[in-house]
C-alpha cells in the first residue's frame, strides 16, 4: 500500500474512530490531555505500521489495543501515573493488566462521547479554545485542517489546544454529563460551539464571501451526533433543523462571480430538497407537542427558515407568520438584531409604515449604534415610503459603518439611485 | 461530500440469500452506527427485482418490461446516502457493513458513487478569493 494511500486511510479511520477512543481513554485516565496523548501514540503507530501491514480488519479495535498498551507502559514506569490511576480507583494488576483495561474500556461508550463534548465546550474555556478542542477531539480534524478553517496558523491552533487542556486540568473539570441547574447553560454552550463552526463555514466572517461546505458539514454532523445522544433535547433538534435548512440553500446562495445572492432573488430550484426535508423532520422534533409550551430560540429560527423553504417562490412567503415567529424570538432572546429582522418581516407583511415604527424605536434606544444594517433597513423603508432624500442619507450612513467592501459598494449604489 | 453506497445483488444472490434474524440485527446495528456517527442522510432497502419495472427508450419510443431481469448481471438492492470528509472515509464505512464471514461462499458487493456537489458545477473558488484568504490568514497571524 502506498504511503499516501495509507496516510489517507489512517486519517479516514481517525475521523471515524478517534472521538470514541479519546472519550473512552478520558474516562479511564480522568484527563483529556493524557487521553489524547495515548490516542495520538496509537495514531503515530498506525501511520508507521499500516503502509506495510495494510489497514487492519478492525481498525478501531487496533487503535484501542495500541492505546491500551501505551497506557500500561506508562503505568509500569511512571509513579505519578500509577498514583493517578489508584486515586481514580483504577484497580490494575500487572499480570491482569490487559484484561483489566479491556473490561473498563469496552463499557458502553455512548455516555463517554457526550461527556467529552460537554468537557470540550466547557464555559471556562475561551470560545476559540472550545472550537479548536471540539473540532480536534470530537471531529478528529487535524491541527492543519482546523487552522485552514479559521484562517490562522497551525501553531496558533496547537497552542489553543494545549492551553485548553491545561485549563481543564488546572480547574479539574470533571468528566461528566451536567445535570440539574447547570445542564441548560452547559448544553447551550455546546450548541453555541457547533453553531459557531457552522456559521464560520457559511457566512462572510472571513471577509471573503465564501462558503466552506466542509465546516458546515462537520457542524451538521456534530449536531446529528448530539441529536442521537440527546433525543429528548428539543433545542438540539432545533439547531440541526436550522443548520440543515440554511445549508439547503448553498447552491443558490452564490452567484457565478462569487457574489452573494439575496434570499429574495435565489433560484429556489437549486435548493437541496433532501436537506429541506431533513430540516422539516428535525423541526418537528424541536417543537413542543404542547403548543402552549415555549419554543426555544433555535427552534424558532429554524421555524423561520422553514417558512422560507415552504415558499416555492419568494412572492409566496408567509411574512405574517415569519413576523410572528420573530416576535416570539425577540421575546425569548431580547436581541435588538432579532427585533430589526422582525421589522423587515413586518414591512413585508404589513407595509413599511409599521416597520418604520419598530426601527425608529430601536434607533432611539441606541442599542444598535454602529450596526450598519439599522440605517440600511431604515433607508429601504423610507424609500418605500417615498422619502428618497432621507433614504439616501441612511444608505450613506450605512455605507460608512460597514467594513465589508462589497457591502459598502452595494450601499453606495443604493444611495446613488435614490431620489429625483 | 456525499456518497451513495449501494448494495449490489444479482438474480442468483437474490434467489439464494436468506434474510435471517442475525442478518437483520447486524444491519440494524450498522444503520444505528451510521446514525450515531451523524453520517447517515438517507437509506432504503429496495423491493426484490421481481417487482421491478424497466422502461427502455429506443428510437423515440418506450418499452415497459417487468422484472425479474434474467440477463441483468447485477443491480441495486438497497442504498445509503452518507456524508463523509473524504473518499477514503466512504470506503471505511463500506468496509464496516455486515458481510458474509470467512468460510461463507457467498459474495457481497457495495458500490460507492460520489454525489455531485457544489464543486462540480463550476462553482470553484475564484483565485481572487483564494488570495484574500491568504491575506486574512497572514493578518490573523499578526493579530495573534
Amino acid at each position: 500500500m502506498s504511503h499516501t494511500d495509507a496516510t489517507r486511510a489512517v486519517e479516514a479511520v481517525w475521523r471515524i474512530e478517534s472521538a470514541r477512543l479519546v472519550a473512552a481513554l478520558t474516562r479511564m485516565v480522568g484527563d483529556v490531555g493524557l487521553a489524547e496523548e495515548f490516542a495520538q501514540d496509537a495514531l503515530v503507530t498506525a501511520l508507521e505500521k499500516w503502509p506495510d501491514e495494510g489497514v487492519p480488519d478492525n481498525p478501531g479495535a487496533w487503535l484501542t489495543t495500541v492505546a491500551k498498551r501505551r497506557m500500561l507502559d506508562r503505568w509500569r514506569r511512571d509513579e505519578r501515573f500509577q498514583k493517578r490511576m489508584a486515586d481514580l480507583g483504577r484497580d490494575i494488576a500487572e499480570r491482569d493488566g490487559q484484561a483489566e483495561f479491556a473490561a473498563v474500556l469496552e463499557e458502553d461508550y455512548g455516555d463517554d462521547l457526550l461527556k467529552l463534548m460537554f468537557v470540550c465546550c466547557h464555559p471556562v474555556l475561551s470560545t476559540e479554545a472550545r472550537v479548536a478542542l471540539t473540532l480536534r477531539l470530537l471531529g478528529g480534524l487535524t491541527t492543519e485542517e482546523v487552522a485552514r478553517a479559521f484562517l490562522v496558523s497551525e501553531s496558533t491552533v496547537a497552542q489553543r489546544v494545549v492551553r485548553a487542556k491545561r485549563t481543564l486540568a488546572d480547574r479539574q473539570v470533571p468528566f461528566e454529563v451536567p445535570v440539574g441547574e447547570d445542564r441548560d447553560a452547559r448544553l447551550a454552550s455546546v450548541l453555541e460551539v457547533v453553531y459557531l463552526v457552522f456559521n464560520e463555514g457559511y457566512a462572510a466572517t472571513s471577509g471573503g464571501d465564501w462558503i466552506r461546505p466542509e465546516l458546515c458539514d462537520e457542524a451538521m454532523r456534530l449536531g446529528r451526533v448530539l441529536a442521537a445522544l440527546l433525543p429528548r433535547e428539543r433545542e438540539v433538534h432545533g439547531l440541526v433543523a436550522l443548520m440543515e435548512l440554511h445549508a439547503s440553500r448553498f447552491r443558490a446562495r452564490v452567484g457565478p462571480d462569487g457574489e452573494p445572492v439575496p434570499l429574495a432573488e435565489q433560484d429556489r430550484t437549486r435548493w437541496d430538497r433532501r436537506l429541506v426535508t431533513r430540516g422539516f423532520r428535525a423541526l418537528r422534533h424541536a417543537l413542543p407537542s404542547d403548543p402552549s409550551e415555549p419554543r426555544g430560540p433555535y427552534a424558532l429560527q429554524a421555524a423561520i427558515a422553514a417558512k422560507h423553504a415552504q415558499a416555492a417562490k419568494a412572492e409566496d412567503t408567509d411574512w405574517a407568520g415569519i413576523a410572528g415567529l420573530y416576535l416570539a424570538l425577540a421575546l425569548a432572546t431580547r436581541s435588538p438584531v432579532v427585533e430589526l429582522n422582525r421589522a423587515v418581516a413586518v414591512s413585508m407583511a404589513d407595509g413599511p409604515g409599521p416597520a418604520l415604527d419598530i426601527v425608529d424605536s430601536l434607533r432611539d434606544a441606541g442599542v444598535l449604534d454602529g450596526y450598519h444594517l439599522l440605517p440600511a433597513v431604515r433607508g429601504d423603508l423610507l424609500l418605500r415610503l417615498d422619502r428618497p432624500d432621507e433614504a439616501r442619507e441612511e444608505f450613506e450612513r450605512a455605507a460608512g459603518l460597514t467594513l465589508n467592501e462589497r457591502e459598502r459598494d452595494h450601499l453606495r449604489v443604493r444611495a446613488g439611485s435614490c431620489g429625483a | 461530500m456525499r456518497y451513495m453506497m449501494s448494495i449490489m445483488s444479482d438474480p442468483q444472490a437474490e434467489a439464494d440469500t436468506e434474510m435471517t434474524p442475525e442478518i437483520f440485527e447486524a444491519m440494524a446495528a450498522y444503520n444505528e452506527a451510521l446514525v450515531k456517527a451523524g453520517v447517515l442522510l438517507a437509506g432504503d432497502g429496495l423491493a426484490p427485482s421481481t417487482e421491478a419495472t424497466r422502461v427502455t427508450f429506443s428510437n423515440g419510443r418506450s418499452t415497459v418490461t417487468d422484472g425479474p431481469f434474467a440477463e441483468a448481471k447485477e443491480f441495486i438492492a438497497g442504498y445509503w446516502i452518507i456524508q463523509v470528509s473524504s473518499p477514503e472515509e466512504a470506503v471505511e464505512w463500506a468496509k464496516r457493513c455486515p458481510h458474509p464471514s470467512e468460510g461463507d461462499t457467498g459474495e457481497m458487493s457495495l458500490v460507492l458513487r460520489r454525489i455531485m456537489g457544489t464543486d462540480d458545477f463550476g462553482d470553484e473558488m475564484p483565485e481572487e478569493l483564494k488570495e484574500r484568504e491568504r491575506e486574512m490568514r497572514a493578518h490573523n497571524e499578526h493579530e495573534a
